[in-house]
């Protein structure tokens, strides 16, 4: 007992004054339901790093977080336009991409899409990627909208004719005005990049007439609801509506979900891991990112949370059903539709927010 | 374990030491509060201020700092349009009405279910009234987040109370209470129905019975011996007991974001999506000051009231 006491002192002072091993702790911070059973266990047993893994469901709670700093997390995993307002605010540290083989992996084309927010890809890689898409009920809305009824289009949400029929069984849109706004400019016709705005006006004019059939604003809410059949229409992210549907299959309640890419469009977003600037173990860090981008690792984690991955090498390894599903890897054809969100200055960022507000309280 | 000589000897030095520097038993005494006020209540609260003056920018953390080092050396940097922006979106003041309206129904509500109840405990004989105590506080070995999700299980859609209200066929559509404001307050009341009950249970149990007594000799009608006797002697009680419900229901923050609407207004829901959604720290600041400012004025009207009331005994 003593000797360990005394290996502990000794093993503190050398951290301190050398530049020792790092302890083999990893504190990561990622998406709620968004990785394979066996991943961290994998990992724990592929380099004896101890991973505390605690979970958020908005990219909001996490960015808090880091603008706070001192977050203690190691690795995070920031959607990429909030990425880039963090890599202003100076939350990360680049990574250093000799720790990082396994980058050679991934898809050069989805990493350069990825640049956009992060030039270069200094400071994170991809870990997931997805669109925001609808899913529902296929019972439900055949019972409300006839047998023959295709979803395929944004009108489900924004036309108020289609959308009133549905409300009794509860319609959902997600809690993040950067993405229910542009959409709504989308289905206008409008630029969804557009910061002009009237346009932004004009999508939150469109949000506040489809208001009354919305039964709540919520990022995570709608996986359980949707899977026990308490709403029937939400507008989620894709691998999020694929896992609603693998709930309700499993539960055997009955309830089929289904998920579209809407043929106006959709947007297309990058989930980014990166390193905290003030990480206590970068070090482990930078091993965690690159287990993750190994490609069996990766493969396994979309086999499991069926979201599309950026890691070329692992293709082969993820199931067919969810390589060849238009929902998770879209075709080329709906690949062209696909817009990219945008960061957008203080001023459109709360007119933006304050539109928000206006629609879910009706104030 | 060391032995009870050395620590008498150190509480002696200790108390020498305090003598020494002017601090008496009776000092002490009131020193921890005190100290506790200082650094949980005070300090925060400087800081929020603080932060409340800035204005926001993208950095680490994210607002402007409050002294500046600037070329004729060091200087202070704050601005109150984070306190004007309160007043000029209509927004803030509606979502103070709201949060006051919830929080007074609320309270209503909890102190016409808690009277009784407490009444009721406190006629008790021992020992139905120890096991009556004990189940009103029962609750609080649940975690309370854990109780409210329960409360979604019970209110939902398909939920615990429409399938049993549908099953013996009271109704044939599912009740929409989940996301209303009617759940907030079903959360609410019974959240805090503990913290009226106890202080009406406190105040009731000191009754003295021979007043009722008196009252009842006297000829005077049960109803009216509750209203001229049990009722004036328990307001002490009933305000100790609304304040504790009315003061935290106003800020509170999980129930209406687990069980409310998204157009249930509450003040702390407008503060979390200005401090998250937003990312203004400034803005969420001044809101948490100007509630506290409005909080403390029921407060105060507590203490006057208080004051009359041991006047008039």
């Amino acid at each position: 007992m003593k000797k360990t006491l005394m290996m502990a002192a000794i093993a503190t002072v050398s951290a301190t004054t050398v530049m020792a091993e790092e302890e083999p702790v990893l504190n990561v911070y990622n998406w709620s339901d968004y990785i394979a059973e066996d991943t961290l266990a994998k990992f724990e047993e592929a380099t004896g790093i101890k991973v505390n893994y605690d979970v958020y469901d908005s990219n909001e709670v996490l960015e808090a977080k880091m603008l706070t700093g001192n977050s203690g997390y190691d690795v995070v995993v920031p959607t990429s336009d909030f990425l880039q307002r963090q890599i202003a605010a100076g939350a990360y540290q680049p990574l250093d991409k000799s720790l990082l083989p396994n980058l050679a992996n991934m898809d050069p084309d989805l990493m350069a899409g990825a640049a956009v927010y992060d030039p270069g890809n200094t400071y994170a890689t991809i870990y997931m990627w997805g669109t925001t898409g609808i899913g529902y009920n296929v019972g439900d809305v055949a019972e409300r909208l006839g047998e023959d009824y295709t979803v395929d289009s944004w009108s489900i949400i924004f036309d108020p004719e289609i959308v009133s029929k549905l409300s009794d069984c509860g319609v959902t849109m997600l809690d993040a005005p950067t993405e229910m706004i542009p959409a709504a400019m989308n289905y206008l016709g409008l630029d969804p990049r557009s910061t002009k705005p009237e346009d932004i006006e004009a999508g939150a004019a469109l949000l506040e007439k489809v208001r009354p059939y919305i039964k709540y604003f919520h990022s995570s809410q709608y996986i359980n609801d949707l899977a026990n059949g308490d709403v029937c229409v939400s507008v989620g992210w894709s691998g999020d509506v694929f896992q609603a549907q693998a709930r309700a299959e499993e539960a055997d309640n009955g309830v089929e979900i289904g998920y579209v890419i809407p043929k106006e469009g959709a947007l297309q977003w990058f989930d980014m891991m990166a390193i905290p600037a003030d990480a206590p173990h970068p070090e482990n860090a930078h091993k965690f990112i690159n287990f993750i981008m190994d490609a069996q690792i990766t493969a396994d984690i979309t086999n499991y949370v069926w979201y599309a991955n950026a890691n070329k090498a692992s293709m082969p390894l993820v199931d067919v059903e969810i390589t060849e599903d238009p929902g998770i890897f879209p075709t080329p054809e709906a690949k062209k539709r696909l817009w990219a969100s945008v960061v957008y200055d203080a001023r459109t960022d709360r007119l933006m927010t304050r539109a928000w507000t206006r629609i879910k309280t009706g104030q | 374990m060391s032995g009870p000589a050395p620590k008498s000897g150190l509480r002696k030095g200790t108390e020498r030491f305090l003598r020494a520097i002017g601090f008496s038993g009776r000092g002490l005494v009131i020193a921890v509060p005190t100290l506790w006020l200082l650094v949980f209540f005070l300090i925060p609260f400087l800081v929020v201020l603080k932060i409340s003056v800035a204005e926001p920018m993208i950095a680490r953390p994210p607002y402007s700092p409050l002294f500046v080092h600037g070329p004729d050396g060091w200087s202070l940097k704050y601005t109150f349009d984070n306190y004007a922006y309160l007043w000029q979106d209509s927004l803030y003041i509606k979502a103070y009405w709201s949060s006051v309206k919830i929080a007074f129904v609320s309270t209503v509500l909890t102190l016409m279910i808690g009277y009784p109840m407490a009444y009721y405990i406190a006629r008790s004989e021992e020992p139905k009234r120890s096991l009556l105590l004990l189940l009103v506080v029962l609750p609080f070995w649940t975690s309370f987040l854990l109780r409210v999700y329960a409360w979604i299980g019970i209110l939902k859609n398909k939920g615990l109370l429409n399938a049993v209200l549908m099953k013996i066929g009271i109704i044939d559509q599912p009740l929409v209470i989940m996301q209303t404001d009617i759940a907030v307050y079903i959360g609410i009341v019974y959240t805090y129905l503990p913290f009226m009950i106890l202080p009406l249970y406190a105040n009731l149990v000191k009754l003295d019975g021979s007043l009722l007594e008196a009252s009842a000799d006297l000829g005077a009608r049960p109803l009216t011996t509750f209203l001229k006797i049990t009722l004036p002697l328990s307001l002490p009680g009933i305000l100790a007991g609304s304040m504790l419900v009315f003061i935290p229901a106003i800020g509170e923050f999980v129930i209406p974001a687990l069980l409310g609407g998204p157009d249930t207004l509450m003040i702390g829901k407008v503060l979390w999506s200005e401090f998250f959604n937003n990312r203004d720290w400034p803005v969420a600041s001044a809101v948490a000051i100007a509630m506290l400012v409005l909080l403390v004025i029921p407060v105060m009207l507590l203490r006057l009231a208080n004051t009359k009331q041991e006047d008039l005994i």
